[in-house]
């Protein structure tokens, strides 16, 4: 078969695509990893946080974003995408007022930010947000 | 030890008893991630704040662990309640051990 231009252009997206697909578990385990660290392998429940991220992010080394998760314990921050998917760990004391906290992160591009909050009842539930970044934050 | 680094931290001066009030808390820290590069390829090492505690009379309100993933100048904001007058103490941990604190009195008004 003769190799158009289009053709190749055909096989180098087929390329790309297998990449991004090989690409993928890594991520994901990786945050898998960090969740089961934190929960010690107990379910996960979808909801009971409130997870406040910006839908579009400019610049990916400061992006705001504010949990809530009313009877928590500890509140995990997870950025899915990043090298190291950790972001921060909220412990909650005995004055605490309201089980809840805002911080500024690093993105290192487009990806969703995960909460795992662990309640006082040990039972853990799990909110998540897609942010698009415009500048990745982590230099390299 | 980071140069530079300096707390501020935002607490109301006075607060009725039992009421929640509204902390922020900011510290000037260039929060080194460990994978940049300079120049010339090398990865400048690590060297974040790794760990913030509020305390007001000794009793905990609020303990954070840091990781690289959090922006330059790590700012906080949270919630206290206030049961009787008494002292805010604000500590960073940096990865190098130098130790940040700062304190805060609040009145019963």
């Amino acid at each position: 078969m003769d190799f158009t231009r289009r053709n190749i252009l055909a096989l180098g997206s087929g390329a790309f695509a297998v990449v991004t697909f090989t690409g993928m578990p890594a991520f994901a385990s990786k945050t898998d990893d960090a969740i089961a660290a934190f929960t010690g392998g107990a379910d996960v429940t979808e909801g009971g946080i409130d997870l406040t991220a910006p839908e579009i992010a400019e610049n990916g080394n400061t992006v705001p974003v504010a949990v809530s998760a009313p009877g928590a314990l500890s509140i995990m921050l997870l950025a899915t995408g990043n090298p190291t998917p950790s972001v921060a760990t909220f412990n909650f004391g005995p004055l605490a007022g309201a089980r809840r906290g805002s911080t500024r992160i690093r993105l290192s591009k487009t990806q969703d930010v995960v909460a795992i909050a662990k309640m006082e009842d040990g039972t853990f539930y799990r909110a998540g947000a897609t942010v698009k970044v415009t500048i990745g934050g982590c230099g390299g | 030890m980071a140069k530079g680094v300096k707390p501020r931290v935002k607490v109301p001066k006075t607060a009725a008893a039992g009421e929640v009030i509204t902390i922020k808390t900011l510290i000037s820290h260039k929060m080194e991630s460990g994978v940049r590069k300079d120049g010339d390829g090398n990865v400048i090492p690590r060297s974040i704040i790794n760990r913030f505690v509020a305390d007001f009379n000794g009793q905990n309100v609020i303990d954070v662990t840091l990781q690289p993933a959090i922006s330059t100048n790590p700012y906080f904001q949270f919630d206290a309640m206030v049961p009787e007058a008494g002292e805010f103490k604000f500590t960073w941990y940096d990865d190098d051990g130098s130790v940040y604190e700062t304190s805060k009195k609040i009145k019963i008004a």
